[in-house]
Parts: structure tokens; C-alpha cells; sequence
């Protein structure tokens, strides 16, 4: 396969303010072409051009600074022309800082039963209109311009993580050539950056091959897919980091998927930029809170008169305001719980990116990783994935 | 608690201070107002945040029995009212009995009790089951408990039961409050029943006049309820029963056209179901209440600077209520519409980049497009009910804002045009 000879423009650019001394973890200044992103960063996840009920300005006083849309979402409905017209997806929904796009692919194969992959692209039956439709590299590129995210992702060819054998290895070429055409289909590279996604499975040749085929690339980002499906955290680690190793330490790096606080404290460790995760708004849903040592379960008996806030440190508005008592009242009647547990659920990730990013910078992540991990598992019974991946960064959980 | 009225001479209408209200008793309502309707102590769709960016969010807060009868063990429990407990310490709280802004089932009161319908279904109260629930809200007022299932059908048997029934659970109330030491400083509102039979109404008014209420909520006046051909005779004979120098209440009307007329025979207080019931429904208040625009019998009488031009387009040749925004008048759902609303989840909002309402300055028309609302509503999204709450609130609040003001200045008749523009 030839790479391409000349450099790719791009629409951002990367400051490293500190690496931690012990581990590979990193805090960047990211410039965007709408916001500057302090990373690591989380990214909530806004499917429809909306965040659980949120307003973009509450958006904003939690300090969030880049938000995912979903392209098979909004490529749906209200659909790309609509978007162009309105002038993009910031205008349409009135979100000033970053956006990131994915590229419509992993929707398509996980929701859409009938989905049918070919050298082509996806080829599926619009849920809506009942209408056939294809969904190629150039395609994906095309509805992501009208969307006009900061970032937007090539379409790839996504297995399931548990999947073994030629599949995976052909998926992983497949991506590659996907990735070539999405290049040549850009038509706004120095407004949008476009990121390759790393596939190969759980298989370290064939990420290693991926990872090595992109970086020649040389797109403004990459991204490492094809994980958080279930898969061995044994695994799931071994691949981030061999991916990590390989990425050039100038370009921003994002795991997709990836949004429980363990793994967002042990990638940040393997030299991950950016995370995003459904999780946190999902489960705010059914009335369950974040804390350090897990979730609440607010709709349980066992919160009725339990009068304290969710979290006694935490300062969003809804810890401020309200008690486990009350969103237990409220939870699963009236829609405001959702909203109420969702900014408290938000603000706890990004109070957790804040500390990281404070913890690099200071350097003392390790000393970080080891207070946040004896929080969690106050007994010390650490899963053996947990000590293993960061002993290979130099952090010992027992010391 | 006080009540001070402004206007003494005969114009209709009356502008008048609720005053030393509250806990601390230094909370104060302009009147003709209205109430914030609640569930739970918590705005519809709205956080405490959200709701606190709305210009004129009204000072007393009205909260359902039935969004909390639930939660009587934990409020108790809790020790420091439903105000706390809600996360606005600091709010005046009036309680009602039912719930405006739901349907309430009809059939199941009895001589001891009154049903109210709880997430869990049906909770029976009781008077003592009442009173009980009262001492752990804690509110400021309270509606005292009445029997007001009296649909449009109901013989005069039952009407005269309801009206008897009413003033037994009132006088218990008021009893209550010399031998309860909790609900000592409560202020009690009589209800006043007796359907669509004038001498029901006029001796449910006279019986409750007759009693030490802080003021009078007149149950049962809402479109559903009553003929609209008595209802105005019937709540003006009322009105005359009662004495001037206290609140007069009517819940669950809130259209303006009939906010206007209500408030002329000397109604002051009204709840916020309304903009809440239009939410519901996915539209947005867009009626213009501006007392800038001249007379309808101008030259320019089309100009409405606070309205959206669709609402010129919607002149219902009915002259009644139901307005055919889309040419499909037969949709069940538009029925319960009123010409005052743009229903947002209509097609032809679809690449509508205008604001809601061009010129209002709520959260929602300085930041959002009619096309993103409506793609909301068509995705089922959250915050398209944040969003049309924010702007519906701020519309009806400052709707009152317009009343107060026309008939401080005497300029009733063109707020009334204006309002009228729509039908
Ligand atoms: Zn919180
Ligand atoms: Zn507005």
C-alpha cells in the first residue's frame, strides 16, 4: 500500500504542556478551530444535536469543551441538508466550541441489523424511510463536511471486538483503503480534521501493521477503535498501549469508547488525548449518580431520607441544591431528575479530567493513579488488568 | 399576610399587592398574577438553574398534592418543609388539593375523604390524612381540602353534597389551625364549589365569606367544566358574593382572552398551566400581549412587534378556539389547541431559522430557531420541552406584566384587541 507523499494539512495543532516523568500520560493544549481543548479531555456524547435535556450554556458552565454528534443520527435526521443550510451543526444547535463527528459506520453495523459491509462501503436500510442506502468512505466525509464538526472520523470497517480470525485482518486493510479515500474525499482539510482509526482486533500484529500504515498518513489525528466492546481488559489495554507507542507524539490521541473513570485514569497513563463515552449521560437516565467509589442507584429505597447531596465535595449546581432524597422523589417521574443527574454526572468527568490534567502537571500522576485506584478498591483486591497495565508504565499499585 | 388593593375606582379590574408573605413574611405579589406551577416543588422540565434565568418567575410556588402526598414519611423525616426539601428554601409555597395540571379521575370521594391520584395511582385523603400531610409540607398557604368532583352532568344532589362537603373539610381546616400548633401560621383559601347551579355557587360563596379564609379559590371554572354560556354569569354572580379586600383564585384558566375577561369581573391570581399543558402539546405561546401597538382600527393595525407573523396567518374563521395552523384541522391533537400557540413540531418549521417569537428575549429565542425546536420535538429530545417551557414561562409572565401595566394606565380595552388579533 502507498502512502501519500506530501504532508496533510491540518486544522489544529498541538501544545504539550507537561509528560509526567514516571508514566506516558501527557496534558496538551488542543487548538481547534472553534475552541482551544484542554486535554486529556472527555468528550459527552450529544447523538442528536442535544445533550439529555442540557442546554448548550450549562454545556458550557460545566466546562465541557468538545461534544461528539453522531453522523448517522443527524445524517437521519434532521439530515445533512438541512445542516448545510443552517450553516452547520454549531449554528443549528448554537454550540460555540468543538465539535467531533464520528463517521456514521459503528452505528450503522451495531444498530441496524441488516447492515451489509462491501468494498463499497455500508450498505443499509434507512430505519426511517425503508429505503436502501449506501453509506461509503466519501459519503461519510461528505455528510461530515455538511455537519462541519472540527473533527470528523473516516469511516472504517468495525468488527466486534470479540471477533477472531480473517475477519478482523481483513477489516483492518479495508479501514486502511477506507482511510485513503476519505483523504482524497476531503474537501476542507484546513477547517476539519480528519482522524484515522486504528482497527486489527485484539491481534498485536495486525494493530501494529494499522497503527504503522496510518501514521504514514500523516492525518491531524488518530484515534484507536475497535475496543470497549467487551473485550478482556487484559487485552483492551496491551492494544492502547502498543497503539500509543506507535503514534507520533505531536498528534492528538483518542480512544473511542472509553468513559469509566478507572480506564480514563489508566489510558491518560498509556498516553491517551481524548475519550468519549455515552455513559455518563445513559445511565444519569435511570437515575443512577457517579461517585469516586462507583454509581448511585438514586431510585433505590435506600436514598429515600438519605438527605446529604450526592457527592459532599462536589460543586455542580445539582449537589448545591439538592439531596439523594429528593432526586429520589423525583427520579423516573419527572424529566428534570434526568437533567439534574446528568450535570452532576458531567461534572464528575470533567472535575476527573481537571484532576488528572492538575496531577500531570504537577507531576505526581502516579501518586494520583494510586490514591484514586486505593479510593475504588479501598481493600486493595485490584484486578490483575489493573496492576499489569500500569506496572508497564512503572506505577505498582502495592508500593 | 396582606391585601392591598390599588385601584378604588369602578374600572374593571383590579391592581392590587399581595403582601408579607412567606416565612420571613417579606415576600410580596403584584396582582393580576399568576402562580408558578410546579411538580414536586420542581418548575415542569426545569431545573432550579434554568428556571431562575426567566424574567418574572412568579413568587409563590404552587405545588399539587398529589406530585408529593407520596413522599409524606420522607418529608417528615426531613423536618423542614417541602420548600427545602424541593431545594428552594427561601420560595413561598401555596399547596392545592388536585392537581391542574392533569386530569383528576371522577367518582371516588366520599363523604370522609377526597381522591387524589399519585404517581402510585390512587391515594384516599382523609381530613385528618390531609392536615397530617399539610404539618409536614409546611407551606404558606394552603387550599383548604375540597370535594370539587362535579363534572358539567352531576345532579344537583351531588353538586349540594360537594358544596356541603367543602365547607365541613374547610372548617376543619380552619379548626386545625387553632389545634395544630404546626399549621398555626398557615394561611388558609376557601374553596368555592357548586358547578353550574347558580344557588349552589352563590351559597358555597356566602357560607365561605362567612368564615376567617385569607382568600377564595374558585374551583371548577375552567373550559372543560362548565357550559360556556353560564360560566361567566355564574363566576360574576360569585364574585359579587364575596369581600374585595381578599385574593380571589382561579385555577386551571389561562388563556388570555380569558385571563383578560376573568380579571375584568376581578379575578387576580391564576396558576401557570397554561404555558405548561401548551408545552405538553409542543407548541409556543405566540400571541402578542404588546400595549404598544395602536388600535385595531388603525391604518397599521397589523403590525404586532412581539407576535410571529403566523399567528396573522391563523385567523380562525370559527371565531372559536381551535386554530388549523396546517390545513389539517381533523387531527385529533390539534383540538386541544388554542389559536395562541404555533405548534413547532409542524413541518413547515422544518428550515424555519427565525426565532420563536422574533424580539422576545428569553433563553430560547435569543439562542434557538424555530428548526431546531422542531427538530427536537420530531427527535423526542429532552430539551425541546426545556426549551419551550423556558420561552412559554417567560411568555405568560410577561403576558401579566402587560395586564398589571393596562390597567395601571388605563389601556385595558387595546391589551384586550391585541390579545384578540389571534382569533
Ligand atoms: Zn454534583
Ligand atoms: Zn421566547
Amino acid at each position: 500500500m502507498a502512502a501519500p507523499m506530501t504532508k496533510m494539512p491540518s486544522a489544529l495543532s498541538l501544545e504539550i504542556l507537561a509528560e509526567c516523568s514516571t508514566t506516558k500520560a501527557r496534558t496538551c493544549k488542543l487548538e481547534l478551530p472553534h475552541q482551544t481543548v484542554d486535554t486529556p479531555v472527555f468528550m459527552p456524547v450529544g447523538t442528536q444535536g442535544t445533550m439529555k435535556g442540557l442546554t448548550t450554556s450549562q454545556l458550557e458552565q460545566l466546562n465541557c469543551q468538545l461534544i461528539l454528534g453522531n453522523t448517522y443520527h443527524l445524517g437521519m435526521r434532521p439530515g445533512p441538508e438541512l445542516l448545510e443550510k443552517a450553516g452547520g451543526l454549531h449554528k443549528f444547535m448554537n454550540w460555540k466550541r468543538a465539535l467531533l463527528t464520528d463517521s456514521g459506520g459503528f452505528q450503522m453495523v451495531s444498530l441496524l441489523e441488516l447492515a451489509e459491509i462491501t468494498e463499497e462501503g455500508v450498505k443499509f436500510q434507512s430505519p426511517y424511510t425503508k429505503e436502501e442506502m449506501l453509506l461509503t468512505p466519501e459519503k461519510s466525509v461528505e455528510i461530515q463536511a455538511n455537519i462541519g464538526a472540527d473533527i470528523i472520523m473516516q469511516l472504517d470497517d468495525v468488527v466486534h471486538s470479540l471477533t477472531t480470525g480473517p475477519r478482523v485482518e481483513e477489516a483492518m486493510y479495508r479501514s486502511i483503503r477506507w482511510l485513503d479515500r476519505c483523504i482524497a474525499a476531503q474537501k476542507r482539510p484546513r477547517e476539519q480534521n480528519l482522524f484515522a482509526i486504528i482497527q486489527g482486533g485484539l491481534d498485536t500484529r495486525l494493530r501494529t501493521i494499522c497503527a504503522k500504515e496510518m501514521v504514514k498518513r500523516d492525518t491531524p489525528g488518530y484515534a484507536i477503535g475497535g475496543l470497549s466492546g467487551g473485550e478482556e481488559k487484559d487485552y483492551f489495554w496491551k492494544m492502547v498501549t502498543l497503539s500509543t507507542d506507535i503514534l507520533p507524539r505531536e498528534k492528538p490521541r483518542y480512544c473511542m469508547g472509553v468513559g469509566y473513570a478507572v480506564d480514563l485514569v489508566v489510558c491518560c497513563a498509556l498516553g491517551v488525548d481524548m475519550y468519549d463515552c455515552v455513559f455518563p449521560t445513559r445511565t444519569a437516565r435511570f437515575g443512577s449518580a457517579l461517585v469516586k467509589t462507583g454509581q448511585l442507584h438514586l431510585n433505590q429505597k435506600q436514598y429515600a431520607k438519605d438527605f446529604r447531596p450526592i457527592d459532599e465535595n462536589c460543586d455542580c449546581s445539582t449537589c448545591k441544591q439538592h439531596t439523594r432524597a429528593y432526586l429520589n422523589t423525583i427520579a423516573g417521574r419527572e424529566s428534570v431528575a434526568c437533567q439534574l443527574i446528568s450535570v452532576h454526572n458531567l461534572k464528575f468527568q470533567m472535575d476527573l479530567m481537571r484532576d488528572i490534567r492538575q496531577a500531570i502537571i504537577d507531576d505526581r500522576y502516579p501518586a494520583f493513579i494510586k490514591d484514586y485506584m486505593k479510593t475504588v478498591y479501598p481493600a486493595g483486591d485490584y484486578p490483575t488488568w489493573l496492576r499489569d497495565s500500569l506496572a508497564s508504565v512503572n506505577v505498582d499499585l502495592n508500593s | 399576610m396582606k391585601f392591598n388593593l390599588h385601584n378604588t375606582q369602578r374600572a374593571p379590574g383590579r391592581l392590587a399587592t399581595f403582601s408579607e408573605l412567606g416565612r420571613h413574611g417579606n415576600t410580596s405579589m403584584e396582582t393580576p398574577g399568576c402562580l408558578l406551577y410546579t411538580r414536586c416543588g420542581s418548575a415542569p422540565n426545569l431545573s432550579h438553574d434554568l428556571l431562575s434565568g426567566i424574567e418574572g418567575v412568579p413568587l409563590v410556588t404552587q405545588i399539587p398534592l398529589p406530585t408529593i402526598v407520596e413522599s409524606s414519611d420522607v418529608l417528615e423525616a426531613f423536618g423542614q418543609g417541602v420548600a427545602a426539601f424541593s431545594g428552594r428554601p427561601d420560595t413561598v409555597v401555596c399547596t392545592c388539593t388536585q392537581d391542574p395540571g392533569k386530569s383528576t379521575p371522577t367518582g371516588f370521594n366520599d363523604k370522609k375523604s377526597v381522591s387524589v391520584w399519585a404517581a402510585g395511582g390512587r391515594k384516599k385523603l382523609t381530613l385528618e390524612g390531609f392536615l397530617d400531610l399539610q404539618e409536614v409540607l409546611q407551606p404558606d398557604l394552603m387550599e383548604a381540602l375540597s370535594d370539587g368532583d362535579t363534572p358539567a352532568d352531576s345532579s344537583s344532589k351531588r353538586v349540594k353534597k360537594s358544596v356541603d362537603r367543602t365547607l365541613e373539610f374547610l372548617d376543619g381546616c380552619l379548626d386545625a389551625k387553632q389545634s395544630r400548633q404546626e399549621l398555626r401560621d398557615v394561611e388558609v383559601l376557601g374553596v368555592i364549589e357548586g358547578s353550574e347551579l347558580l344557588e349552589e355557587r352563590l351559597r358555597s360563596a356566602r357560607e365561605t365569606a362567612k368564615r376567617p379564609v385569607a382568600g377564595y379559590v374558585l374551583d371548577g371554572f375552567h373550559e372543560e367544566s362548565m357550559e360556556e354560556r353560564t360560566r361567566w354569569s355564574i363566576m360574576k354572580a360569585v364574585l359579587n358574593e364575596i369581600p374585595e379586600d381578599k385574593p380571589r383564585f382561579l385555577p386551571r384558566v389561562g388563556r388570555p382572552d380569558e385571563v383578560l375577561r376573568a380579571v375584568e369581573l376581578g379575578v387576580d391570581i391564576f396558576d401557570s398551566t397554561f404555558p405548561y399543558e401548551a408545552t405538553e402539546r409542543g407548541c409556543a405561546l405566540v400571541f402578542s400581549y404588546a400595549l404598544a401597538s395602536p388600535l385595531p382600527n388603525d391604518a397599521v393595525s397589523r403590525h404586532t412587534p412581539a407576535s410571529a407573523s403566523s399567528v396573522d396567518d391563523c385567523l380562525g374563521d370559527d371565531g372559536g378556539t381551535v386554530c388549523d395552523f396546517d390545513g389539517q384541522g381533523e387531527n385529533g391533537d390539534l383540538n386541544s389547541r388554542t389559536v395562541y400557540e404555533m405548534k413547532l413540531s409542524d413541518q413547515r418549521f422544518v428550515e424555519d431559522f427565525t426565532a420563536v417569537v422574533e424580539g422576545c428575549q428569553c433563553y430560547c429565542c435569543v439562542n434557538h430557531t424555530r428548526a431546531y425546536i422542531n427538530h427536537l420535538i420530531n427527535a423526542k429530545e429532552l430539551l425541546a420541552g426545556v426549551l419551550l417551557m423556558i420561552h412559554n414561562f417567560h411568555h405568560f409572565f410577561q403576558f401579566f406584566q402587560s395586564v398589571r401595566k393596562a390597567l395601571r394606565d388605563g389601556t385595558m380595552q387595546r391589551l384586550k384587541a391585541e390579545i384578540n388579533k389571534c382569533r
